[in-house]
């Protein structure tokens, strides 16, 4: 059903009807939105999972480890210090293989304290071995979370969905939230297989420790079967569509000329941004376009590259920094695309500083110039 | 090969543990205790890193280990879990999925009846008194069935003894080194008993090493009470405190009846057990002196003030939980 409807609420909609059995979450804001709709479920008898309300983020990611552990389907929500001070057992739930789902809500990190959004909380814990996507829209947000569970549960490796925040969580918008007969054909209850939970009838013992003999093959298959999800995501995408009639399964998007000279690339809210950017450069004869990444872990390489293929100029922009090299998006496409393409690093929005089409315009013509280094606008 | 070997446990040799190491003897006995119908969390440490070498483990029963600090929460996470299985299984869910294939749905339902799944959250005494503090807490404010089990040898012995909040004062280890300027550890062991009373823990008792028949006793009692628990064991370590193999036991008797390391139990809030102490009772420098980590106070006139302020400290004790 079709309804106007707050980010944040949007998506605990999408929770509640993705069924959880334990709910565990500590409350900073761009975040709390999402899990104050989820007490307020429970206590009106609209869900029944088990919502533990934890002392730390580092504990709400610990107790959804140990109930995932346990066979059941989890939720966590976090942003930015939450976030990191999860960082450990992040890890420790990729490593563990656990299908934890977990929504970040995206916003700056300390000093200056600032909870207003960038990436720079999501983008600092990209190796952690989970998948990660970046919705633009409150639409993709809702839709995200059913994959996500529908995703992890089958390459048990966790996932994050990551939605702006304040930009998306706190903004009402028209989202349509599907039904719980549809949302059930599409997710089926959880079943993890035999020997894989923690279950008094087959006992197994999990998070054994490594030595140099086993590490790093270990590691080696938890690499393998991230990259190898991205078959799956595409697959899932494609199934989404087919059920809920929208979305596609590519991880990363085109728009605008499709012979654009300059592209830009970003993850999230902000390419509807470049995208009416791009409508106007378009519309004024300028050849522009915007490829949107979806799907930040796994990276989908080969996406990336043949979507810049016709470009002579790639702009990136970031909403975070990896200090002291430049926009972490940005290293990562000037690693696939030949030195012949000038990939260029730009850096928006930090702190929640509003990025406006003026801004898109400025980096379409500054991208051009040809410089080395990072470009701070704003 | 395990079913050749005289005793029957469900925790199997075949582990790493030191000779004469107390720390996985009580571990043997709490979970034989605790029986096979339990399920352990357990942090890092000495407890985790002898007993699970991949791809080997010496667990018969579900066990894992995810980090240092958060056994607790882990645990919270298992219990809460365990919950919405029951509701499911009784047909009391609408809306939560998640139930896994090999749960016979009567067989279970039967368990139910026949008595819950043990949850433990097992650790050292860095992992409970120091880093993983405030999920602890956690836990027990939030109530949870959980027995949250403290295997307590005094220091951070995993990493090579460095002292912990559970560190007794004056004792040497490599981060409290006695030398000119130096009597070891200046700061006394936090009171985890009086902490845990004043969550509301259900249970909240201490052992030593030196009495099996009281730790197994313990784990049973206070599994039977639901709430949230603790249960904190005295276990020599060798290597950490310096000592023979062969006092391990002797060594932990001794701090029990000197009244150093004060044995009790806590139902309710209510002092249900205190052990008392044996007439005469042996002066603290019997126990002091079979472990290298108090040696230096043997060695000048400042550790004799030294050893006069444990056996007061003891004296106290003997006062405070009525030991005589
Ligand atoms: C976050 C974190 N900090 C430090 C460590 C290193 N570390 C592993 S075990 C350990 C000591 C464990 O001490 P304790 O809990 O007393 O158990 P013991 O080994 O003495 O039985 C330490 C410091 C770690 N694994 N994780
Ligand atoms: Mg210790």
């Amino acid at each position: 059903m079709r309804k106007c409807i707050e980010g944040s609420l949007a998506v605990a909609e999408a929770i509640k009807l993705c069924r959880p059995a334990v709910v565990a979450a500590y409350p900073i804001t761009p975040q709390t939105h999402i899990v104050e709709e989820l007490a307020k479920f429970k206590a009106e008898g609209e869900a029944d999972f088990e919502f533990v309300r934890a002392e730390s983020e580092f504990s709400a990611a610990s107790i959804v480890l140990g109930a995932s552990a346990s066979g059941v389907r989890t939720y966590t929500a976090s942003s930015s210090q939450g976030l990191l001070l999860m960082t450990e057992v992040l890890f420790t739930i990729a490593g563990l293989r656990l299908p934890v789902v977990l929504t970040c809500a995206n916003r700056a990190v300390s000093a200056p304290i600032n909870i207003w959004n960038d990436q720079q909380d999501a983008m600092t814990i990209r190796d952690a071995g989970w998948i990660m996507l970046f919705a633009e829209d409150n639409q993709e947000a809702v839709d995200f979370h059913l994959l996500a569970y529908k995703i992890s549960e089958q390459v048990k490796i966790p996932v994050m969905v990551n939605m702006d925040g304040f930009v998306l969580t706190h903004t009402f918008e028209p989202v349509d939230i599907p039904s719980e007969k549809e949302v059930a054909c599409f997710l089926p209850n959880y079943a993890p297989a035999a020997g894989q939970i923690l279950n008094v009838k087959s006992p197994v013992s999990l998070g054994c420790f490594a030595t140099p003999a086993d590490y790093l093959e270990i590691r080696q298959d938890l690499f393998n079967d991230l990259v190898s999800s991205m078959e799956i995501i595409k697959k899932e995408l494609g199934n989404f569509k087919k059920t809920f009639k929208r979305g596609n399964s590519e991880l990363v998007e085109y728009y605008g000329d499709k012979d654009a000279e300059i592209v830009f690339a970003a993850m999230g809210s902000i390419v509807g941004t470049i995208k009416d950017a791009v409508d106007e450069l378009n519309a004024a004869g300028q050849k522009a376009g915007v490829i949107k990444i979806k799907c930040f872990r796994p990276f989908p390489k080969e996406e990336v590259v043949s979507q810049l293929s016709k470009a002579k100029y790639a702009a990136v922009i970031d909403k975070n920094i990896s200090l002291g090299q430049e926009g972490i998006l940005a290293t990562e496409i000037k690693a696939l695309v030949r030195n012949d393409k000038k990939v260029q690093s730009f850096i928006v929005g930090l702190g929640g500083r509003d990025v406006t089409r003026q801004h898109i315009f400025d980096i379409y013509k500054k991208v051009q110039d040809n410089k080395d280094g990072v470009l701070f606008v704003g | 090969m395990t079913d050749k070997m005289l005793f029957n446990s469900l925790l199997n040799p075949g582990h790493s543990s030191c000779a004469g190491c107390g720390e996985i003897l009580a571990m043997r006995h709490v979970l034989d205790a605790a029986g096979s119908n339990t399920i352990i969390v357990n942090a890092t440490g000495c407890s985790e890193v002898t007993t699970s070498k991949f791809p080997t483990s010496s667990f018969k029963v579900p066990w894992i280990h995810a980090n240092f600090e958060n056994a607790s929460a882990v645990a919270a996470g298992v219990w809460a879990a365990l919950k919405t299985k029951r509701k499911i299984l009784r047909g009391s869910s609408r809306f939560t999925s998640g139930l896994a294939p090999q749960d016979d749905k009567q067989k279970q339902a039967q368990d139910d009846k026949a008595g819950k799944i043990n949850v433990m959250a097992w650790g050292g005494d860095g992992a409970f008194f120091d880093i993983g503090f405030g999920l602890l807490s956690g836990s027990w404010e939030r109530g949870e069935n959980i027995l949250h089990v403290c295997f307590d040898n005094e220091a951070y012995m995993n990493t090579g003894v460095q002292a912990s909040g559970a560190t007794p004062f004056s004792a040497n280890t490599t981060t409290t080194p006695p030398d000119t300027n130096s009597f070891g550890n200046e700061l006394m062991k936090k009171d985890m008993i009086a902490i845990a009373l004043a969550h509301r823990c259900v249970y909240a008792g201490t052992a030593t090493i030196a009495n099996v028949v009281d730790i197994e006793n313990k784990v049973k009692k206070a599994l039977t009470l639901a709430g949230p628990k603790y249960l904190q064991i005295l276990v020599t370590c060798v290597p950490g405190w310096y000592t023979d193999a062969k006092d391990t036991i002797k060594i932990a008797r001794l701090a029990q009846q000197t009244g150093v390391y004060p044995v009790v139990e806590f139902v309710n809030g209510e002092l249900l057990d205190a052990v008392k102490c044996p007439v005469p009772r042996p002066k603290v420098e019997e126990y002091l002196k079979l472990q290298g980590r108090y040696k230096h106070l043997f060695k000048s006139d400042k550790g004799q003030v030294i050893i006069k302020k444990i056996q007061s400290m003891a004296d106290e004790n003997m006062e405070k939980y009525n030991l005589q």
